[in-house]
């Protein structure tokens, strides 16, 4: 069975994605609402796992609550917090549940998060997590043995284009790609211009890329992700316009800017895709993509 | 190779000596004098704050290695001060805690001090971890860095998405383990190791407990 994701992607068309957070706790309206509101206007949702190495609700229950509301997941798996007997138990389960999209991570480091002096596992990496998916799909688990019913899945992994330096960072892009990776969501980008130079390299690999789309919310929010967040560069003409929006419009800003950086994005074929992370504003997704023309 | 070790907050060692009024102290005159933990200064500083709070110290000692077997002739030297005592407080790392502990069975040994890694000194009084001890190792493929130990997550196939500006996203004062590894290769012309896949790591080559047998 090939995932409805999986036949969005070869289906040639500008493929939307999008981003669910589970909440810190047991109450899960606001999680159910934004699957609501997005589950029809994009081809698959991500459902982060323990997102900043902060202890939430998991990933494959976000993923389990999309598809009983009849979207599409993508279960987001980080190496951080189990070993490579509970990663490959929890694929079985993905995949007896029908959630077939699955995005290998490291995982953020555990002193960032909120656990602090917790052990952080990472008995696999994201290149050794995808290997384990594929030798899975062959009906042997991690350690050559024999499954009773193997799995499948559309896997996918994720990309830096501005990481510096980037070569340490493209030559591991590469070993997600010969892993099996046949999907990338990037770390958002703002430059559509160095994005085009990382698109004409990634173009000689067979795999699908997914732009990621940070909405700006403040040109002080965006100044802070240069500034601090791996692989995030803002131009400055961005930061301006932010800057000078009218008072309380820079987030109508923003969502004009993601709009218009989607748009651009599909009009010239740059990549094959979007993911469009809009970070506790869910709601203003199906904007954004109104504003883009899909 | 260095035995890297931290005192223990003083109130913790207090607590683990609340049932012991009589105590001996062993420093180390290796590893624990190098870290100033626990050579002579550090003991007699022990020693005084002990006294301070009222515990007996029937003597103390700085062997010249706590691990090796000279211990065993430290602890003879000064059997009396060692019996009087009803417990010996070790300011060593946990090898000369575990040395100490061989020869006396029947008292308590109460380690002063708590043993963080292995490591190397690359200028005065700056320590790095250089080994974890994995029982694999890569530094032949890392360029003589090693990514279990230099990686905050231990990773082998590469830098993780953290990674900025040559830094890691645990602390931007720390090198990137990668990005040190990707100079290194590069300048001597075997950047092509960084392309290799590494599988999953074994974490059994000698499983725990782990003991070798020489004989």
């Amino acid at each position: 069975m090939i995932s409805n994701f999986k036949q969005a992607l070869n289906s040639g068309k500008f493929v939307v994605t999008s981003e669910i957070g589970p909440p810190k706790g047991t109450n899960i309206e606001q999680m159910l609402h934004h699957i609501d509101l997005l589950k029809n206007r994009v081809d698959a949702l991500n459902v982060t796992d323990h997102q900043s190495s902060v202890m939430r609700f998991p990933s494959i229950g976000g993923c389990l609550a999309i598809k009983e509301k009849g979207g599409e997941p993508i279960l987001q798996v980080t190496c951080r917090d189990r070993n490579r007997l509970a990663l490959q138990a929890e694929l079985l389960l993905a995949h007896t549940r029908n959630v077939r999209n699955v995005l290998c991570l490291t995982g953020d480091a555990v002193p960032v998060g909120d656990h602090k002096e917790a052990k952080g596992i990472f008995d696999l990496d994201s290149v050794q997590l995808l290997r384990t998916i594929r030798q899975m799909e062959t009906g042997k688990d991690s350690g050559g043995n024999d499954l009773n019913g193997a799995v499948e899945f559309c896997a996918g992994a994720i990309v830096t284009p501005e990481a510096n330096p980037i070569e340490p960072q493209l030559i591991k892009f590469e070993k997600k790609v010969e892993a099996g990776a046949e999907f990338f969501q990037t770390q958002a980008i703002y430059d559509l211009d160095k994005f085009a130079k990382f698109m004409q390299y990634a173009r000689q690999f067979p795999v699908k890329i997914l732009a990621g789309i940070v909405l700006l919310s403040s040109a002080r929010m965006a100044k802070y992700m240069t500034d601090n967040v791996p692989g995030i560069n803002v131009p400055q003409d961005l930061i301006d316009e932010l800057a000078g929006a009218p008072k309380g419009g820079a987030i109508r800003k923003g969502i004009e800017i993601a709009g218009r950086m989607v748009a651009a994005l599909k009009k010239d074929s740059i990549c094959d895709g979007v993911h469009i992370m809009a970070i506790n504003r869910e709601e203003v997704v199906p904007e954004i993509l109104a504003l883009a023309g899909l | 190779m260095k035995s890297i070790t931290r005192q223990k907050p003083f109130s913790e060692v207090v607590q683990l000596l609340d049932r012991f009024d009589r105590v001996y102290i062993i420093g180390c005159g290796t590893c624990a004098t190098m870290a100033r933990t626990g050579g002579r200064d550090e003991v007699l500083e022990m020693k005084n704050r002990l006294q301070e709070t009222g515990k007996l110290v029937t003597g103390w000692t700085v062997i010249p290695t706590a691990c090796d077997e000279m211990t065993e002739a430290a602890a003879r030297e000064n059997e009396g001060a060692i019996k009087n005592a009803n417990c010996s407080l070790v300011m060593a790392c946990a090898l000369g805690v575990h040395r100490v502990n061989s020869y006396l069975n029947n008292k308590a040994v109460i380690p002063a001090l708590d043993t963080l890694f292995i490591g190397m000194e690359d200028s005065p009084g700056n320590f790095y971890e250089a080994c974890a001890q994995c029982g694999q190792c890569v530094l032949g493929e890392t360029a003589g860095i090693c990514p279990l130990t230099a990686c905050n997550k231990g990773l082998l196939n590469g830098p993780c998405g953290g990674t900025n500006n040559g830094k890691c996203e645990v602390d931007k004062e720390k090198d990137c383990a990668f990005t040190l590894i990707y100079q290194r290769l590069k300048e001597q012309g075997r950047l092509d190791l960084m392309r290799k896949y590494h599988p999953p790591k074994n974490y059994q080559v000698v499983p725990r407990p782990r003991i070798i047998n020489l004989g």
